[in-house]
């Protein structure tokens, strides 16, 4: 492997995360029209995206309050749903761990499903690089994608008009963390792992607060890390 | 029904500090403190055991559908994971999934 400058990886990030865009602008333009549809202002409607940064959770709770539900139970099912977030932390840690304070906790914020996903797949793939290169490369991939969450809620929010159903945008979502998904399926321990997390998703989506997803993930991340250890313990028999 | 702006700033206060705790958890107050090794194992396969089961419900239950199975939502999502599981291309896949998606609905919509 080539030795990379830091600078080179940065611009990779940058170039990892532009694909999202496709995502991000319309996720954002929804949440926008949806919370100014809801009688949020402006002001309110970009403080929620800026505060928040979590398009899922952001969704979630705009539409237990619209509904009326208590404002706790919308508070409580909105962090549920962003549960996930702890667990890319403690996946991030072990990359991220010997950063400064302050550039953790500016990782923490931008910690977002993209940028998670981006830089586990290339952290592991270039186990040398420094601290300063992973956090360039963090750092590039938020690059094109957060400015514009914030930049297309605000844009949403001012053209508040209804966006043509037709344009089944509600797919946007599902269709970028599938593409996400495949190149991740690399051993038998990550499709075990995928596999048993989309049975339990759907065995378990009755359960409240989003905790389904909950239990898809750590029953997913159990069964990923048996699966390497029995993969490595035939592999060391054959040896 | 309108929402009542003391409960707005409230569920979007507590959720921004909430949502940063839960980032910062671990990437900020363990560190570089060293993680037990079956602990990293459980923590190489979040990316795979979250985001499938994030979008499963999604795929099978959508939203725009009043929740019933849609074929080509269906289709869509299956080209969409087969083509970056094969091709390990996250660009082309998207692509490929939202040509499915739109010639789908186009056909059968």
């Amino acid at each position: 492997m080539t030795q990379e400058t830091t600078k080179s990886t940065y611009w990779q990030g940058v170039r990892d995360g532009a694909p999202f865009i496709l995502v991000i602008v319309p996720f954002s333009l929804l949440f926008g029209v949806v919370a100014t549809e809801a009688g949020l202002n402006v002001f309110e409607t970009l403080s929620f995206s800026v505060l928040v940064i979590a398009g899922a959770a952001q969704f979630t709770a705009l539409q237990l309050l619209t509904d009326g539900a208590p404002t706790v139970i919308a508070l409580i099912s909105a962090l549920a749903v962003n549960l996930r977030m702890a667990m890319y932390s403690a996946s991030l840690t072990p990359w991220l761990g010997e950063a400064r304070l302050g550039q953790r906790a500016l990782a923490a914020y931008f910690t977002v499903d993209q940028s998670y996903a981006c830089a586990i797949v290339k952290f592991e793939q270039n186990p040398r690089w420094t601290i300063s290169q992973r956090l360039r490369y963090f750092f590039g991939v938020v690059t094109p994608i957060c400015p514009l969450w914030y930049a297309f809620t605000l844009v949403g929010a001012l053209v508040g008009t209804k966006i043509p159903q037709g344009l089944a945008l509600d797919f946007a979502l599902p269709i970028t963390f599938l593409a996400m998904i495949g190149p991740m399926l690399r051993t038998r321990a990550h499709l075990a792992a995928a596999f048993v997390s989309v049975t339990c998703a759907l065995v378990f989506a009755f359960l409240p607060y989003n905790l389904g997803l909950l239990v898809a993930g750590l029953v997913g991340m159990m069964t990923g890390a048996r699966v390497e250890v029995l993969l490595e313990r035939r592999a060391g028999a054959r040896a | 029904m309108n929402i009542d702006t003391a409960d707005l700033w409230f569920v979007i206060i507590g959720l921004g500090l909430g949502s940063f705790a839960l980032r910062f958890v671990f990437t900020g107050l363990v560190g570089d403190r060293p993680l037990p090794a079956w602990l990293l194992r459980h923590l190489r396969y979040t990316a795979v055991a979250v985001l499938p089961g994030l979008v499963a419900p999604l795929v099978v239950w959508p939203a725009a559908t009043g929740g019933s199975l849609d074929a080509p939502r269906m289709a869509a999502a299956l080209v969409t994971l087969a083509a970056g599981y094969f091709l390990r291309n996250v660009i082309v896949a998207i692509l490929l999934g939202a040509l499915t998606l739109y010639g789908g609905l186009a056909l059968l919509g």
